[in-house]
């Protein structure tokens, strides 16, 4: 991973580093970069696979990351490369023709978090939700709890259990809730 | 409500040559709102009914969530539902108790109606686990009802999460019993309440994208 | 040409035994088969209860004419077979209708349901029914025709084309039948036999998992009960041409319920034992085992 990192290094103006394991390890790399990364680790380094593509939603910072998960059958290792966006524009080139599966993946964000791929095929279809109405699910700014409430019919009478002190409760009767 | 395109109206060239419009909606299905059926008019023939339909339960094989894994070990030697005049039919058409095997989504709801309102009077409904009674762990989820019985009418819930096979057999002999004292009903109350139910349905369902009854 | 007018409550006594007869049979196979697979299988009666409910369902939809008349061709193929071919030999009640040339008339007959469940199934619009039919007929087609060479073979070998004179030939000791006497014509049959019992291996048309149930996917309520009658009359129909053709006949009710039940156990048997053919191997089966032997059982006689 060490000596992978320093050859990429040359190339491209990566981040930091970060190994999770011995055989897994995340890069921060500019949006500008990306394709040409990708490319590189994938017809010159043999990181053939697209594990997946998902999203972080960094509310705070205004930011979306995007991780694009690469597998190295031969070596047995992943490489995560982490692509910071603007969460209010929320635009990304689309890697649909070097991976024909981001498609998918492609649509799903969309969908799920609102990120806009263009040029990537079908992406203007719904991918999971049907008729959805709302801002996208996976922004953290979602208020599931509230959606639910409002949107779907409830049975009055639902309690809800801190389960260690229930099973404290119901298991040792005698016993103070705390335990002690 | 927005249309897809294979359900928009649109011109059709036979075979034949012959150009002629079809309007899936109407031409594909029959609109018509479910009536209620009373049953035989003599009493003991009704009964005599119920009696052989709680021997025969047909369910109609459609998982719905993750409570369908515990509907396949019935098939199996070591609980073998069949043994109780319950079978597996993979047509709506062909069954009579529909399990909603779990948590449904919005999506899923679409279907399940869908399959529901295909089976032919009497049909019933068993909830089966937390989720169809009152959301059990979807509760806050963005897109999973949480109460069955706004959208079908339910006969019978089973609790928990998951249920087991035992719980589940159980479940059938209750069944039984609703079914024989004449009970079951949930085609009718279904057909007198049409209204109601759709304007539940059509409520979280936002792409209603077929007629309003499938007959 | 005098009628006998007694022989039509004979005819119905007839169809009413074979009814109760197929369904308690059809149970017990499906129990034999649970067996097998290690389960205690549904109740013997289970059939009764089924069609009871079935009849007793409250709605039903059609599709157009021609699906109503899909069941009622079926049941008119089981019972019309039934009808026109001597059930028990020698016995006056139970000949039914049977006259000089009925083989030729009950070699139309085992095909005469299919046709109609394809006319039914085809109006029903169900895509699934669709393909499950055409699988059906390419299949049974097929395996028709090694069963129409042996009963070539029998026909000519006694030179009758009458059930009755068939059967009466056979009659005096085990050794007399067409088992025996015209073996290979026998295993040409049994092999066309296996293929139009629709139980495994050549049941893929009414596969459960892929093509939900085949040609009947739409049919219910009163349908599917008029369908499930045929279904107990029609295989107890077949058998009984297959033992006046083969197994020398039957000279009372208890005889010919120990060999249909042996020769349907037949079916159940190999079906256990082996996984299912898809429709083109199972036509390449007929082709290179069923058919040669049907050919071959007519050039020796």
């Amino acid at each position: 991973m060490r000596e992978l990192y320093a050859r990429l290094k040359a190339l491209y103006p990566l981040g930091e580093l970060t190994e999770q394991r011995k055989n897994l390890a995340f890069v921060t790399v500019p949006a500008a970069h990306l394709r040409d990364t990708l490319l590189h680790l994938r017809d010159k380094e043999g990181f053939t696979h697209l594990v997946l593509l998902t999203a972080v939603d960094w509310l705070e910072e205004g930011q979306f990351q995007l991780t694009y998960l690469l597998n190295n059958r031969a070596l047995a290792c992943d490489l995560g490369l982490r692509v910071l966006i603007q969460r209010d524009t929320a635009t990304m080139e689309s890697i649909h023709d070097l991976w024909p599966t981001a498609a998918t993946y492609q649509r799903e964000l969309r969908e799920m978090f609102g990120i806009d791929f263009p040029g990537s095929p079908r992406i203007e279809e719904e991918f999971i939700l049907e008729g959805w109405n709302s801002i996208p699910p996976y922004r953290r700014d979602f208020d599931t709890l509230k959606y639910a409430q409002e949107a779907y019919a409830e049975r009055p009478g639902r309690v809800t259990h801190d389960p260690e002190t229930h099973m404290r409760l119901q298991m040792y009767p005698g016993q103070h809730p705390a335990g002690k | 409500m927005t249309t897809k395109p294979e359900l928009m109206k649109r011109m059709v060239k036979g075979p034949d040559g012959l150009e002629f419009e079809v309007d899936p909606l109407r031409d594909y299905y029959c609109e018509a709102p479910p009536t209620v059926m009373p049953g035989a008019y003599i009493q003991i023939v009704e009964d005599f009914f119920n009696w052989a339909r709680s021997k025969s339960l047909w369910i109609l094989g459609f998982g719905t969530g993750c409570g369908a894994i515990e509907m396949r070990p019935l098939m199996t030697p070591r609980f073998d539902a069949y043994r109780f005049g319950v079978a597996w039919r993979p047509t709506p058409r062909q069954a009579n108790l529909f399990i909603i095997s779990g948590y449904l989504s919005t999506k899923t709801l679409k279907r399940a109606i869908r399959a529901y309102e295909q089976m032919q009077n009497p049909k019933y409904v068993i909830g089966l686990g937390s989720c169809t009674i009152n959301g059990g762990m979807y509760w806050d989820s963005y897109n999973t009802i949480k109460k069955l019985d706004e959208y079908l009418p339910v006969d019978l819930y089973i609790a928990g999460c998951m249920p087991r096979p035992e719980a589940l057999l159980a479940g059938f002999e209750e069944m039984k019993k609703i079914i024989r004292t004449g009970k079951a009903e949930g085609a009718n109350q279904y057909a007198e309440n049409f209204a109601w139910y759709k304007a539940n349905q059509k409520r979280v369902i936002h792409d209603w994208d077929m007629p309003d009854y499938n007959w | 040409m005098d009628f006998d007018w007694m022989k039509i409550p004979y005819a119905f006594l007839t169809v009413f035994i074979v009814v109760n007869y197929g369904f308690l049979m059809g149970a017990l196979i499906q129990k034999i088969g649970a067996r097998a697979g290690r389960r205690h299988g549904i109740p013997i009666w289970q059939y009764y209860l089924d069609v009871i409910k079935n009849y007793g369902l409250r709605t039903s939809i059609t599709h157009g004419v021609m699906f109503y008349l899909g069941p009622v061709f079926r049941l008119s193929g089981g019972v019309g077979l039934l009808l026109f071919m001597p059930v028990i030999y020698g016995s006056y009640m139970f000949s039914n209708f049977s006259f000089a040339g009925d083989l030729i008339l009950a070699l139309y007959f085992v095909f005469f349901g299919t046709l109609g469940m394809a006319l039914g199934a085809g109006e029903s619009g169900h895509p699934h029914a669709a393909i499950g039919v055409t699988r059906g007929l390419q299949q049974v087609s097929m395996a028709e025709l090694p069963f129409a060479m042996a009963v070539f073979s029998v026909a000519l070998q006694y030179q009758t084309l009458s059930i009755t004179e068939i059967v009466a030939a056979q009659q005096g000791g085990m050794m007399n039948w067409t088992l025996f006497t015209n073996p290979i014509a026998v295993a040409a049959a049994m092999l066309a036999f296996l293929g139009s019992m629709m139980r495994p291996p050549f049941d893929v048309f009414i596969a459960p998992q892929e093509i939900p149930i085949g040609p009947p996917t739409e049919y219910h309520s009163s349908y599917l009960a008029l369908m499930q009658t045929n279904r107990a009359i029609f295989p107890v129909a077949k058998i009984v041409i297959y033992m006046n053709l083969f197994f020398g006949g039957a000279g009372s009710w208890p005889e010919l319920f120990v060999k249909v039940f042996f020769l349907y156990l037949f079916s159940a048997f190999v079906g256990v034992c082996f996984p299912r053919f898809r429709v083109e191997q199972s036509i390449r089966f007929f082709l290179v085992w069923a058919v040669p032997l049907g050919v071959l059982s007519i050039m020796v006689v």
